[in-house]
């Protein structure tokens, strides 16, 4: 480093001290650690959250059978004598499958390690606006996650009223038998909130201040811009959570009757305000893969996003529509019917964003030149299933179709289509392209092509087959359902599901393995590996603390691949213009175009 | 053509796992259908059916396109020496063209949806002469009240059907639902009905039968540990057959 | 060589808010508050508009003259927080150390005055429990007919015990403030932290008078 960038502050703090053990891998205020602290803490959930899959899917495919050996007598008789799983247990397992799925896998997988990670080093910043506020973000997550954790060996055992926990089953153990659970549920989410909310505030901050000189909105790359509209879904949404986790706490510990209809409370109020929280925090759990998806997309058919104004315009729309929809979960709650149309509008409206994005997705590709690397095959396979999702989505934005398959698998198929297919694995994408930024070195890409073409084949045999139970009628959350005499004949059906289901869950050793050997003998991957125009792969790999030995100054947007007049196949955002207009043009304020415009 | 012959092979193994694991575990064939199953006995029913077909064509139409789209993408566009991928930043025209269609689309669907929505839900369009019945969920037990010979309901000549719901054929009927304790879901499959039974509301929900028989009733609404054996029948019967019931049990009732 | 320097001269156009990062993340936190008293608010204005009947009078239950004073304090406060903010933008280190002392005090009287009327209240019967309500309205004797239902005792104390939660942690933070100025921390061209805690503090009061008009004079 030179004498000149030594003086500036951001440099300059990494200087002189060596930091303690403890300062750099535990309590780190460096964006690049909490990322990669989340991101450990994360694929442990998830690989918690998929165990609790296999187990739901183990009675579903083999119902009353004991699970196999060595399994069966891990669990106490409180939970499956005999190792038969009860139906309580059950669905202790269908709720803190879907909780720690969703608000301990996917949330910090998706915002907790790309937005660290990636927010400061795209928009050219050398670290968060709040480090030590990023820290407590980070840390409050597995206190939350012990808690959760720790409410399976209460008297009681955990949470079984669904991870939308309605009232009234959720208000009282005497609806559920679950009594410290429940409580401790309402408390877990309380305290992760406070992690999502600090957390989002520094994202947001960052984005809107920190941003490297040149760096004008509309030259941030796109997978920053998903992060800052989540985090603005994060921090208005969450709230509404927190406070309505509060009033349920309430009623289930010092009596009062917000949601408890035999003191007037109001069941439905619950629902409403889960679900104005639901909805956005559906594209909580969606969006940032939206934008991994489109960096991979764009770097890897090494062409120009196609549309990239439309892309932006799209996930700030939807961050504005998802608030005006939640009542498309509740069409049979008994809301009031004529409440209906005005949700199916909503709903239907907001399909035409992510429709947009689609086609974009398929405009970028379309005339590119396109590189079957791992998260190239991960980031189309989200596009693949995406469309599956949304498109089974309309079905259930008709009001009327959606009396039949509401609470039905159709619904589980969708979700998990949107969630599994589309989440998952746009975060697969987003590890396996930016692992070489994270540890400096390259994931095995043999391996990591097995690792895909399995997952994609196990995911679709488990999940397209819940399209048609859900078509043939048959209930979500059912211990068993074989009691219903119409159900029984598609018993084979579910088999079929839950073995692919293990098959899928197997499959993902794969990946753990190569995330793990990479770390040691990955190929080393230098700064650019993919050759990609954002700040960046201008660092070097892992960056170090202050990220950018000098600070950058940004000339043109983010995805300037194969541009004609080059040799090179793409264009990095800092690289100057080559004719001397390169100070006049700076000084010129930002033009918010990128340079070579569409 | 060593590209294809490779992505067949991939292709072929593929299918493969799928066959043995289909094999192996043994469903059929029709258990994949799409088409909404053939047994639907209520009025609305066939209707509703039919919007599910609408639905199905259109998002299959799209769904065809825009895999095969995607899939002749990646086959025609994958990285060859020596190419270049063309320098375009997006269409304006292109934009508007998919965002326009797409909104037309989608809109009429939830235009074409109302119609059904209004005629199964809007509470002014319940048929006046319906045959009103109470019923009452409860875990884990569906309790059906009927109003006896006065036709008036908290009388002493009510009766309660536990998890059996008699019906009459060809004339609608309102369910009241109610629940005791927690929220329950009434699921009538054939019947294409549902409804959430919530404590402390009175929902109505009607629909007419148009054939003799016994049908399933469900609750499709995680309500607690017993949630899964919460089923019962619902038994349509001819109008004369029905009226013979009800005389029964009033009978039955007042000799209580 | 040169590039470095330029580089961090032209750090400063790319802030497009125009604020430091400490007061924009006050405001982005601040913004999150209004959604969690909205959910507190939207579920009283939804069960109110559900059960009218849970709801008494104005001033039979509630004792608006001491709250309406207390919510004199707390408006008081705010006058004597942008004080003590005009204080240190001047360099008066002395003022701003008064009139952040003077902010503590009166905000902890606010929550004091609070906590004095929960007890007066929950004496009265008026209290959050569905199984244990039976409000017998100010000043009666603790027999007669009970005014209002529980959801008018729960909503209220949701409410205002959240609102005085987030007084007594501005207290909290204040007295932080007010340290970090006794050791002379603050001075005119530094003074983020006073600024910033002002904003909450002021926010919080704003709230008040909100909370105070809807849930004591409507
Ligand atoms: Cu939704
Ligand atoms: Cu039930």
């Amino acid at each position: 480093m030179s004498t000149t960038t030594a003086t500036e502050t951001h440099a300059g703090t990494a200087e002189h001290h060596e930091l303690s053990f403890v300062r750099k891998y535990i309590f780190s205020t460096d964006h690049k650690m909490i990322a990669k602290q989340f991101l450990f803490a994360g694929l442990m959930f998830l690989a918690l959250g998929g165990l609790l899959a296999v187990m739901i899917r183990w009675q579903l495919g083999f119902p009353g059978r004991p699970l196999p050996v060595f399994i069966q007598w891990i669990f106490p008789d409180t939970m499956a004598p005999g190792g038969i799983i009860l139906p309580e247990f059950y669905n202790s397992l269908v709720t803190m499958h879907a909780t720690f799925m969703v608000f301990f896998a996917l949330m910090p997988l998706m915002a907790g390690v790309f937005g660290n990670l990636l927010i400061p080093l795209q928009i050219g910043a050398e670290d968060m606006a709040f480090p030590r506020i990023n820290m407590a973000s980070f840390w409050i997550m597995p206190v939350a996650g012990f808690i959760m954790l720790a409410s399976f060996f209460v008297e009681g055992g955990a949470a079984g009223a669904g991870w939308t926990s309605y009232a009234p089953l959720s208000t009282s153990g005497e609806w559920t038998g679950v009594y410290m659970g429940q409580i401790l549920w309402l408390i877990s989410l309380i305290v992760l909130g406070f992690s999502s909310i600090l957390g989002a505030l520094n994202y947001v901050t960052t984005v809107m201040n920190m941003r490297a000189p040149g760096m004008t909105w509309f030259r941030i790359p796109l997978a920053t811009w998903s992060i800052f509209v989540t985090a603005w879904l994060l921090l208005l949404a969450i709230p509404i959570l927190t406070g309505g986790l509060i009033l349920l706490l309430a009623d289930q510990t010092l009596g009062t009757a917000f949601f408890r209809p035999e003191g007037s409370g109001e069941p439905l109020l619950w629902q409403h305000i889960f679900w104005f929280f639901g909805h956005p925090e559906v594209y909580i759990l969606i969006l940032p893969a939206m934008g991994f998806v489109s960096e991979v997309i764009a770097n890897r058919s090494r062409k120009p996003i196609f549309g990239y104004h439309s892309m932006v315009i799209a996930m700030v729309s939807i961050g504005f529509l998802g608030w005006v929809v939640w009542g498309h979960h509740m069409f049979q709650s008994g809301m009031n019917p004529l409440l209906g149309m005005t949700f199916v509008v909503t709903t239907v409206v907001i399909a035409v964003p992510s429709a947009i994005k689609t086609f974009n997705w398929m405009g970028t590709l379309w005339r590119g030149n396109i590189h079957f690397d791992t998260p190239l095959l991960h980031a189309v396979a989200f596009v693949a299933l995406f469309i599956i999702g949304g498109l089974s989505g309309i079905f259930m934005a008709s009001a009327p179709v959606d009396i039949y398959i509401h609470d039905t698998y159709f619904i589980v198929a969708h979700l998990h289509y949107v969630l599994v297919g589309g989440s998952l694995f746009g975060i697969f994408a987003g590890i396996t392209y930016w692992y070489p930024k994270m540890f400096g070195r390259m994931m095995n890409e043999g391996l990591g092509k097995v690792h895909f073409t399995l997952s994609f084949l196990f995911y679709n045999m488990a999940f397209f087959p819940m399209h048609n139970l859900g078509v043939q009628g048959m209930m979500r959350r059912i211990y068993d359902p074989n009691q219903y005499e119409y159900l029984q004949g598609l018993q084979p059906l579910s088999t079929f599901i839950s073995i692919s289901i293990f098959l899928f869950a197997t499959t993902q050793i794969l990946f753990a393995f190569n995330f793990l050997w990479s770390l040691r003998a990955g190929k080393v991957a230098g700064n650019n590996p993919w050759k990609s125009c954002t700040l960046l792969w201008t660092t070097p790999s892992p960056p170090p603390h202050g990220n950018f030995p000098e600070m950058p100054i940004v000339y043109r947007g983010p995805y300037e691949y194969s541009h004609p007049d080059r040799e090179e196949d793409y264009w990095p955002q800092d690289e100057p213009p080559e004719t001397s207009e390169a100070g006049g043009q700076l000084a010129a304020a930002p033009s918010p175009e990128p340079v070579p415009g569409d | 053509m060593n590209f294809f012959w490779r992505m067949g092979m991939l292709l072929a193994g593929m299918l493969t796992v799928v066959i043995v694991l289909w094999v192996i575990t043994g469903p059929s064939w029709t258990d994949l259908s799409w088409v909404m199953p053939d047994n639907t006995v209520s009025t609305f029913g066939p209707t509703l059916d039919n919007l599910w077909l609408i639905i199905l064509w259109v998002t299959g139409i799209i769904f065809v396109v825009t895999e095969i789209t995607l899939l002749v993408f990646m086959v025609k566009y994958r990285h060859k020496e020596g190419r270049k991928a063309e320098y375009i930043h997006g269409s304006n025209n292109a934009e508007i063209v998919w965002t326009t269609v797409t909104f037309v689309i989608v809109m009429a669907l939830a235009f074409y949806s109302k119609g059904l929505w209004d005629e199964i839900r809007d509470p002014n369009l319940i048929p006046a002469d319906a045959y009103q019945i109470q019923m009452l969920a409860s875990q884990f037990e569906w309790n059906a009240t009927y109003a006896g010979a006065d036709g008036l309901f908290d009388t002493a000549d009510d009766f309660i059907s536990r998890n059996v719901l008699h019906i009459p054929v060809d004339r609608p009927v309102v369910v009241q639902l109610m629940a005791q304790d927690v929220i329950h879901s009434f699921f009538l499959p054939e019947f294409r009905v549902k409804q959430d039974a919530v404590p402390g509301m009175i929902t109505p929900v009607w629909f007419e039968a148009t054939r003799i028989g016994e049908f399933t009733l469900a609750c499709a609404e995680l309500c607690g540990l017993g949630h899964y054996t919460m089923s019962g029948t619902v038994i349509v019967h001819s109008q004369a057959d029905f009226q013979d019931w009800l005389a029964q049990q009033q009978a039955a009732a007042e000799d209580d | 060589m040169s590039q470095g320097a330029v580089a961090t001269m032209d750090r400063k156009p790319m802030p497009g808010m125009m604020v430091y990062n400490k007061k924009l993340g006050m405001w982005v936190f601040l913004l999150s508050e209004v959604m969690f008293f909205t959910s507190l608010i939207g579920t009283y204005v939804i069960l109110r508009f559900a059960h009218p009947d849970h709801w008494a009078d104005v001033g039979l239950v509630l004792n608006v003259q001491l709250t309406a004073l207390n919510t004199f304090f707390l408006i008081c406060s705010s006058v004597t927080m942008v004080k003590a903010f005009a204080a240190i933008q001047e360099g008066n280190q002395k003022g701003l150390q008064m009139w952040l002392l003077a902010t503590i005090l009166i905000g902890a009287s606010f929550v004091g005055i609070q906590v004095y009327e929960y007890m007066a209240l929950t004496g009265e019967g008026f209290v959050p429990m569905l199984d244990s309500y039976h409000a017998v309205g100010r000043g009666n004797p603790h027999e007669g007919p009970s005014l209002g239902g529980p959801l008018y005792g729960a909503t209220f104390y949701a409410m205002t015990g959240f609102h005085g939660a987030h007084v007594s942690i501005g207290v909290l933070c204040l007295i932080f403030v007010y340290v970090q100025s006794l050791r002379g921390v603050y001075t005119a061209d530094n003074h983020e932290g006073v600024e910033v805690i002002g904003l909450y503090w002021h926010f919080v009061d704003l709230v008040w008078i909100l909370l105070f008009t809807i849930v004591y004079l409507i």
